[in-house]
């Protein structure tokens, strides 16, 4: 009788793929720690230091909860956020719910009008609210008093969030079964009580996806409360205050720490979410394409008719108050407010930088997003490595720009960095902006390789062809949607964010949205609408070009598409 | 030696084994399926000789070499997976020379091999549409080609027609086994289709369970099944509970019958006792047949070319059998519901297994 030997376990080896995938993959954790890891590290750090640098334990925290003036901001923080969503999420419910469930005239139309506020910076609502109800506001007498404050943040934040609320819930509401409707309506069950139990039920999580974006967005925006917050103090703007104003590095800190809570519970939350959520629409699923019904076409066609008035007319005032004199008592048209050498120095050159930010945010970011995404997802086994990569690419999406971008400053300006030579230069502006957007466009490229037939490294393994020749004659031209979805979601973030890269730029290196809130500090508000209709004309431009090109000029090459 | 030898692979996911301790030779030039149901790990091992998924312990030897670490890459194999596969962006010509153009050929040879695989195919007029304006059963045919374009010494295929409606599928079978015929290359297909097994395999491994069940060529695994898993997996099956009362002697609610002699089972245990539907004998039966049973046709499903019946057993009416009878049968002998007729059960066809 033999004695049975412990079978030995199969040590598979590498093959030259596997070498280099695997060597890519750590290139990009590096990469991503160095971007993201380490200055948010850097900030943590700096919490604990007083203005020397000398290590003081939670000292900072207690004098920051024992100041009512700095605390009052986070409760008006949480207080700002919390009406905003409560308004925003039903009004976007109600208008998603109209562009998807109903037949409206121009659809189209009305789904265009509802992304505008992407193409524009944050401030352009504000700056527009001032025109109407500010102190020099034309419709002032309507209010009784000017909007400065809690008011006008949560009017201005409503503009700016019914995009992101409305594409998530409009995306909820369009993958409905219409067997589900079938069989209610079989059944005769009333209206409400479907909507109840089938509708309802169906864009849950779309709901708490899009409360928690909105709340987020509110939380961490610093473009409308520096605009027309007046004496009503934020998180955000506080820690402008103190790094800018008060040049009290560990007090930023502090506060950018505590702006980092709600924006990391509110992700936690939504990934625990999302994770719940199983397939809604199976391959079976008939979708659902409305009737037309007169009596709610109506109605529905009314309400989105109102919002979209609300939102081109707030797009509409800034316009019109950057053509305009001297409002309100000239209000003969002019172009002179888009000659910005004469309010800021840099004059149209930060418009140029802006450009030149978002040009290279688009090109590097999207590069390094989707080779990212595609070794993550493809390299075989590493298992501990890809998964340091998925943290540290999920880990923006929970920082809020301004606290980002104080990282950047300690970690980045550190006298023993070696990469300290990039402060102050155009190329930090660019790794910022990528490490700030990186998580939306990890998750483009993600998805859309999960949506590939796994099997194709396989057959390319079969046939002795280098995984990156199939990634380039294969993968690269099928995910090409993908890949220009994530260059211009890049580009358009680029030219319009401010909180990101407020405490980054140098004066050679300002940017046109920054240069927009220091006109507007500086009391030019005609201006600084001129310099925010100038970014919405360029983003709304190049997502025109991309709606054309992704038409004519892509139908060329994507002849394989068709059957 | 034979071509491939697989000794004690063993594949585990965590505490679930997926395949225990599985050998199993495969001769050059063979077509061998692996059959079973779906969980049986078949596809395991076929991913584990392709090394896409590296069993857990055990080794491969291809052609004499050991093949047990590599990767897929170092591996001699062409592969076909049930979705085809196919780069969706390049033509059927790139998609065939794909593993080619690796290879330095010269650009017209390649063309010329690539003309060659799809005339092999069938295809010969498709070099520059794109996948998504073929028929499935097309699409099957130029992931066979690239699969083969070079030319491995082991072709895999991976559920190649599952995907495919049932007409098409029935012509890829035949292709693809005359094909594999004039290659001769040793090919594994996976399968859980027992008629595609029977039809195209040189030999058949039905698998349950993580584990090898039967190898055998298939009017082996049909005629002679060694479990009742495989009896009642291939083809269809009667089980009737009986008990083996001598070596060559079964009852089966009070009534004897006579079967082969069984030598592996205990006498007095409870067996089961199997015939197939098509075994059970009605025309021309001598006086002195054994095994001979009246029934009663409990109902007839017509199934179109003949009429599978369910019989009662008249002395025993919980018994109850199946058999298929011809349209010639039922006309002949008048059968129709209710009908009383005696029937027999070769004792050659009688299969007897431990419960």
């Amino acid at each position: 009788m033999t004695l049975a030997l412990p079978a030995r376990p199969t040590r598979v080896g590498m093959s030259r793929d596997d070498l280099v995938m695997r060597a890519g993959v750590l290139a990009l954790a590096v990469v991503l720690l160095v971007i993201v890891g380490l200055p948010l590290w850097s900030l943590l750090a700096k919490g604990f230091e007083d203005r020397d640098g000398r290590f003081v334990g939670p000292a900072n925290f207690i004098t920051y909860f024992s100041t009512p003036a700095l605390f009052d901001s986070a409760l008006n923080s949480i207080y700002v956020a919390v009406v905003a969503t409560a308004i925003v999420v039903p009004l976007a419910f109600t208008y998603a719910y109209a562009l998807t469930r109903a037949v409206l005239p121009v659809r189209w139309l009305f789904q265009g009008i509802s992304l505008i506020p992407i193409f524009a910076p944050s401030l352009l609502p504000g700056i527009a609210l001032i025109y109407l109800f500010g102190n020099q506001g034309l419709l002032k007498e309507l209010l009784g008093s000017a909007i400065y404050g809690f008011d006008g943040i949560v009017i201005a934040q409503v503009f700016y969030c019914i995009p992101h609320a409305t594409l998530i819930l409009a995306t909820a509401l369009a993958t409905a079964d219409a067997r589900l409707y079938e069989a209610a309506e079989v059944l005769g069950t009333r209206k409400l009580r479907v909507f109840l139990t089938v509708t309802l039920p169906g864009a849950k999580y779309g709901l708490i996806s899009a409360a928690l974006v909105v709340f987020t967005l509110v939380i961490t925006d610093f473009g409308i409360p520096k605009v027309i917050g007046g004496n009503y103090n934020v998180l955000a703007t506080d820690v402008y205050k103190q790094v800018i104003g008060q040049q009290n590095f560990s007090m930023g800190a502090v506060v950018g720490m505590v702006l980092l809570v709600p924006a990391a519970v509110a992700f936690v939350v939504d990934r625990m979410v999302q994770r719940q959520q199983v397939a809604s629409l199976t391959a079976r699923a008939v979708p659902l394409v409305p009737k037309p019904e007169r009596g709610r076409d109506a109605w529905f066609t009314a309400f989105c008719s109102v919002v979209a008035f609300g939102i081109v007319g707030i797009l509409a005032t800034a316009v019109w108050g950057s053509l305009i004199k001297y409002w309100p008592y000239n209000l003969s048209l002019t172009l002179d407010n888009y000659d910005f050498g004469k309010f800021d120095a840099n004059g149209w050159d930060s418009y140029f930088n802006s450009l030149e930010m978002a040009v290279g945010a688009a090109v590097f970011g999207t590069a390094l997003m989707f080779v990212g995404a595609w070794l993550n997802e493809k390299t075989r086994a590493f298992h501990l490595m890809r998964g340091v990569v998925q943290f540290l690419a999920f880990l923006p999406m929970a920082v809020p720009g301004l606290v980002l971008g104080l990282g950047y400053i300690f970690f980045f300006n550190a006298a023993g960095n070696p990469l300290n030579f990039l402060y102050g230069t155009m190329a930090i502006l660019v790794i910022n902006c990528v490490a700030h957007f990186y998580t939306v466009g990890h998750l483009t490229a993600t998805t859309a390789l999960k949506q590939i037939d796994p099997e194709f490294e396989s057959v390319s393994a079969s046939l002795k062809v280098p995984v990156w020749r199939t990634f380039g004659r294969v993968i690269a031209p099928i995910c090409l949607p993908a890949i220009l979805d994530i260059a211009i979601y890049l580009f358009v973030n680029a030219m319009t964010t401010v909180s990101s890269v407020i405490f980054l730029y140098s004066p050679d290196t300002k940017l046109a949205s920054v240069a927009a809130v220091n006109i507007e500090e500086a009391g030019t508000t005609a201006a600084a609408a001129a310099l925010c209709v100038v970014i919405v004309l360029t983003s709304a431009a190049v997502k025109a070009l991309h709606v054309l090109a992704d038409r004519f000029a892509l139908g060329r090459l994507q002849a394989w598409r068709r059957r | 030696m034979a071509y491939l030898q697989i000794r004690n692979l063993t594949k585990r996911y965590g505490t679930f084994t997926a395949l225990g301790d599985v050998s199993l030779d495969i001769q050059e030039g063979e077509f061998v399926c692996f059959l079973g149901p779906s969980g049986c790990g078949k596809t395991t091992l076929l991913r584990a000789i392709a090394g896409l998924d590296p069993q857990t312990s055990g080794t491969i030897h291809q052609k004499g070499r050991d093949v047990s670490a590599l990767p897929p890459a170092k591996r001699d194999f062409g592969i076909v997976f049930q979705s085809y596969a196919l780069f969706p962006n390049l033509t059927v010509g790139d998609n065939v020379g794909y593993g080619l153009v690796n290879r330095r050929m010269p650009r017209a040879d390649i063309a010329f091999r690539v003309e060659e695989l799809l005339d092999l195919v069938g295809l010969p007029d498709s070099v520059r549409k794109y996948p998504a304006q073929l028929s499935g059963g097309q699409q099957q045919r130029v992931a066979l080609a690239r699969a083969l374009a070079t030319s491995p010494g082991l072709l895999l295929l991976d559920e190649p027609l599952s995907a495919l409606d049932a007409r098409v599928r029935l012509r890829l079978r035949h292709e693809i086994k005359a094909l594999q015929r004039r290659l001769g290359v040793t090919t594994i297909m996976v399968t859980h289709d027992q008629e595609e097994a029977l039809t195209m395999a040189d030999r058949i491994v039905v698998m349950n369970h993580g584990a090898i069940e039967q190898v055998g060529p298939p009017q082996e695994i049909y005629r002679r099944p060694t479990s009742s898993f495989v009896a009642d997996f291939v083809g269809s099956m009667n089980f009737l509970p009986g008990r083996l009362a001598t070596p060559d002697l079964v009852t089966v609610a009070g009534l004897s019958f006579a079967c082969l002699p069984q030598d592996g089972l205990a006498l007095g245990k409870d067996v089961r006792v199997c015939i197939r539907p098509e075994d059970v004998k009605v025309r021309d039966l001598p006086a002195d047949i054994v095994n001979r049973l009246p029934i009663e046709v409990a109902d007839l499903d017509f199934v179109g070319s003949f009429c599978r019946a369910n019989l009662r057993v008249r002395a025993e009416p919980k018994l109850a059998l199946t058999a298929d009878f011809s349209s010639n049968l039922i006309r002949d002998l008048g059968v129709q519901t209710g009908s009383h007729l005696d029937v027999a059960l070769p004792p050659d066809r009688l299969r007897v297994f431990a419960t």
